[in-house]
């Protein structure tokens, strides 16, 4: 598997992804951190995963200005050809803010920073992200936002729920988010954006292997040559 | 010529930051607050000198950056 990290101003946790591909295929430093000002993405990538953080310092909206950032028109491009595209955190308001998930994410109902791990649930298998699952597994990862708050109209939540399109959903719900809402794929399902951190828990020393799941899904999913 | 663009949450959309707001206004004392919506004022000076060049190139930009539509009403201003 052929993996381009996507780096911010701002960006965290871009390594412990590189590191959870890498780890995942088997193969050492393989995933290739790319800066936001390139303009084109490495040649032959199998996806692309955007990191978490707080971009350009969150300033106008969460997301907002990386979503216009140069990589982004080549990250779309390989998103609407039917690229992989994994947007954790920050990297969820980066796709929605550029138009490749839909809705939004908002300040967190009870306007607190959350930062703890928190329970999830696995709400659908047909995701090169979550196959390796069984439906209703529950997992542990880190959250820690501010702007975690899903919020979309009724015809999309409608599209969410009726094409099986939600992938996580909050056991307990930490920011408000519409149904519970944690991660959700794109229509193609090859675009996964989540708010929970399973880049931060794929480790022994970092507390638990619950995020290695996620990780494998995409390497079974997209074994490269 | 100044541009000032207002953009402020559409109706229907919860506002926690203003519901907060008039919540501290209520503890402070401050009675009749029905309701608070909280939203940004952003000022562009632009080269541009034709009035309505610049409030379509203005609008164009709120559009694209300035407001996420999905959820923000934003309105020019020519100053």
């Amino acid at each position: 598997m052929r993996a381009a990290v996507i780096q911010f101003p701002g960006s965290n946790c871009d390594r412990d992804m590189a590191v959870g591909f890498d780890r995942a295929s088997g193969d050492n430093n393989r995933a290739q951190l790319v800066w936001h000002k390139e303009s084109n993405l490495p040649k032959d990538i199998d996806i692309v995963g955007i990191p978490g953080g707080f971009s350009f310092g969150d300033y106008l909206r969460c997301g907002a200005i990386a979503a216009r950032s140069p990589i982004m028109r080549s990250v779309i491009e390989f998103a609407k050809k039917g690229g992989y595209v994994i947007g954790i955190c920050n990297g969820f308001q980066v796709l929605t803010e550029s138009g490749l998930l839909p809705g939004v994410l908002m300040r967190n109902s009870n306007l607190k920073f959350v930062c703890k791990d928190i329970e999830l649930k696995v709400k659908t298998t047909k995701s090169a992200f979550t196959n390796a699952h069984k439906i209703g597994d529950v997992v542990t990862y880190p959250v820690a936002h501010h702007d975690g708050n899903y919020t979309a109209d009724t015809e999309i939540l409608k599209a969410l729920h009726g094409d099986d399109r939600i992938a996580y959903t909050y056991v307990n719900n930490p920011n408000g988010s519409v149904d519970d809402i944690a991660g959700i794929l794109s229509d193609n399902r090859r675009v996964l954006g989540m708010m929970p951190h399973p880049e931060r828990m794929n480790d022994p020393a970092l507390g638990g292997v619950d995020g290695n799941k996620l990780f494998e899904s995409i390497a079974s999913a997209l074994v490269s040559a | 010529m100044k541009a000032r663009v207002h953009v402020t949450l559409k109706n229907g959309i919860l506002d926690p930051q203003g519901a907060a707001v008039k919540h501290s206004l209520g503890a402070l004392g401050f009675e009749g607050v029905d309701r608070v919506r909280q939203g940004k004022i952003i000022e562009l000076e632009l080269s541009e000198t034709d009035t309505a060049k610049a409030e379509e190139q203005v609008k164009n930009m709120c559009e694209n950056l300035l407001a996420n539509t999905v959820i923000e009403d934003y309105s020019v201003e020519i100053l």
